[in-house]
């Protein structure tokens, strides 16, 4: 792997996803471009309902029977995920790019033991049942589950959700991915977890040697743990740059707005979503010009018009017709 | 999980003696007395009073019952008037003949109905999956006794596949085998399609759960999320069902036993009726009972076995 030193794991450009729907086609993700680096730890905010779900589902290959075929591409480590077969995509997933979900109260099955889960996972390895559990047990540890080998023996419900959220990541981790994509982990966590889960995230994260897509709507958790974030508005990305730069000098209103309902604190997190007022728009029937407007103290007359991403600063992306004017 | 086991037994027990009291009750309640049925009608009352007596017919109804149930728990189900054998001896000589058939149904029902509810289910709204639908509605429709008259008529009588009458030579098991075959499609026919069904239903439900959406994120092959994390759960209310349906499938059985004039405890229970032997009706009915709150008792079993939850939230 040390082949591609200074390359992104993940690119993924102008990626367009809709799905059908009794009202038409919901246009979910339009245009969104991203890049993941090779070791960094990329966050992506938004409100509920702007697309982040959809996303890493089109990354993984997992999107609902009822979306259209993504145009745009998905490049993992150069190759065009779109392009490849099912089996293929298999392959990668939980070997190369690997997921934790939102709800560890149901993204565990049931009644299965956590150690039949985290075998069945290696089922791509030839050793033995003693061998895959010694890994287990190993990977528990590492996430810092106490008495990690009678854990094995459990089932899920037996488990706090922290404790499952602990186990979720140690699976996802466990078969060294280049890639890991967490979907909101810790926002069905109280904050003292949340903020435990994510040092050791991070700790994980720079021992492994992978790169993190890490979903949230929770700012002060991406401010933390990321290296850059994008900013997702309604299918689209508004805003996306370094953390550093993003948070001291948002340029989108749409960011700014965000942050002034949420500082941005881990410790003192807002436990509801940032509100701002009024409503997403109808992604069925997408209104003219750009997709903020109807909500932007700033628009101007120019705003009918949609915005084109602009190249700010080093490698930081806006798409607002206003960007650079002093606010 | 042994509690929940003693739990469950515990009441189950509780089940059989309630049913068997109100069973005893019914009988008792019956018009005629059985002293005139046994001795024939010709019969004077000194007689009658003397075999009342020996019966202990004579006594309140609660010492009867007491004695009755008494009894049954040493396994002394009382005597056959006429042929003065022990009931026990004469339906635990029928009852394998009938165990054999209800299982044979059941099997073969669950070994073909729970593949093509999955199958249905992964392919929704294939033609394959339309058809099972369409057949299933027909045959769940359909009474066992008629699916047992047709079958007897085209398969024994005009192609002669298969032997019509009787449960074949014992100890030649092939022969045994031929003749269960008819009665137990007549029996388990409905139930091919009940179980793909219930099995379509909830493996449907069971595939929108977010851990199914985990397994195939960490790219476990179908067959495995299909026939291990989701099936597992999925084919709980279909355990269930059977436990109960077993039930249903016994007055199958009774029908399936006279078509094919095979032996079991439908038959004798229906012969034992016709010749108002009580006795012998009342032994059937109690290990058939028996066996009923067993098969129901068994299916919570296998529930808990395959699902953990049910046993926390009961075992404790
Ligand atoms: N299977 C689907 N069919 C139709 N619309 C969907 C489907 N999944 C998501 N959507 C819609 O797509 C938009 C983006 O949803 P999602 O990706 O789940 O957003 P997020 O994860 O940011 O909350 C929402 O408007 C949602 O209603
Ligand atoms: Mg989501």
């Amino acid at each position: 792997m040390s082949d591609l030193p200074d390359t992104n794991v993940l690119e993924v450009d102008n990626l367009s996803v809709s799905y059908s729907t009794e009202g038409g086609e919901l246009k979910a993700l339009r245009d969104v471009s991203l890049d993941v680096p090779r070791g960094d730890i990329v966050g992506i905010v938004g409100e509920s309902g702007c697309g982040k779900s959809t996303l890493i589902s089109a990354i993984i290959g997992l999107l609902a029977p009822n979306a259209r075929p993504a145009s745009g591409a998905i490049r993992f480590r150069g190759e065009d995920l779109l392009g490849v077969n099912d089996d293929k995509m298999r392959a990668l997933r939980g070997d190369e790019i690997a997921m934790v979900f939102q709800d560890p109260m149901t993204s565990l099955n049931p009644v299965l033991t956590i150690g039949r889960q985290m075998r069945d996972i290696q089922y791509r390895l030839p050793d033995s049942k003693a061998e895959k559990n010694a890994r287990s047990i190993r990977m528990l540890q590492r996430v810092g589950i106490p008495d990690p080998e009678s854990r094995l023996h459990d089932h899920p419900h037996q488990l706090s959700g922290g404790m499952k959220q602990r186990v979720a990541i140690a699976m996802a981790l466990m078969m060294k991915p280049a890639l890991l994509i967490a979907d909101e982990p810790t926002t069905a966590l109280d904050a003292t977890l949340e903020v435990q889960i994510i040092h050791q995230l991070k700790r994980l994260q720079e021992d492994i040697g992978c790169s993190i897509l890490f979903i949230s709507h929770h700012l002060g958790v991406i401010a933390e743990l990321c290296d850059r974030v994008a900013v997702m508005y309604a299918g689209e990305v508004v805003e996306s740059g370094t953390v550093r730069e993003i948070f001291h000098a948002p340029e989108h209103p749409y960011t700014r707005m965000l942050l002034a309902c949420d500082p941005g604190a881990i410790s003192e997190r807002t436990r509801v979503l940032p509100i701002i007022r009024g409503f997403l728009p109808d992604l069925v029937d997408l209104p003219r010009g750009c997709v903020f407007r109807d909500r932007c103290d700033s628009a101007i007359e120019a705003c009918s018009d949609k915005p084109p991403l602009q190249v700010r600063g080093a490698d930081r992306l806006v798409a607002c017709h206003r960007a650079g004017e002093t606010p | 999980m042994l509690r929940f086991i003693t739990r469950r037994g515990a009441l189950s027990v509780l089940i059989v003696v309630l049913a068997v009291s109100l069973l005893f009750g019914m009988i008792h309640m019956l018009p005629g007395d059985p002293a005139s049925v046994i001795l024939g009608p010709r019969a004077t009352p000194a007689l009658r009073a003397e075999l009342n007596e020996r019966m202990g017919l004579d006594r309140p109804f609660i010492v009867q019952l007491g004695r009755f149930l008494g009894n049954v728990a040493t396994g002394d189900l009382g005597e056959d008037p006429f042929s003065r054998r022990k009931v026990a001896d004469i339906v635990l000589e029928q009852l394998p003949f009938t165990l054999t058939l209800v299982f044979a149904a059941i099997a073969g029902a669950t070994l073909l109905g729970v593949p093509l509810g999955c199958y249905s289910a992964i392919r929704r709204g294939s033609w394959l999956d339309r058809l099972a639908a369409l057949l299933s509605v027909a045959f769940i429709a359909v009474p066992s006794f008629v699916v047992a008259l047709y079958a007897l008529m085209f398969f024994s009588v005009q192609l002669r596949w298969f032997p019509a009458i009787g449960a074949g030579d014992s100890g030649d098991l092939a022969d045994q085998a031929r003749h269960l075959v008819l009665p137990a499609i007549a029996l388990g026919l409905g139930w091919i399609g009940y179980i793909a069904r219930l099995v379509r239903a909830s493996m449907l439900e069971v595939l929108e759960e977010n851990h199914v959406r985990t397994a195939r994120a960490f790219g476990l092959p179908e067959r495995v999320i299909i026939g291990r994390y989701a099936l597992r759960i999925a084919i709980l209310p279909t355990v269930t069902i059977l436990g109960l349906g077993i039930g249903t499938m016994l007055s199958g059985a009774l029908f399936a036993e006279i078509v094919f004039s095979r032996p079991g405890i439908g038959k004798l229970l229906y012969e034992s009726v016709m010749t108002r032997n009580y006795p012998v009706v009342m032994g059937s009915v109690l290990v058939t009972t028996v066996f009923f709150v067993a098969c129901t008792l068994a299916s919570d079993i296998v529930n808990a076995l395959l699902d953990p939850r049910l046993r926390e939230s009961e075992g404790r």
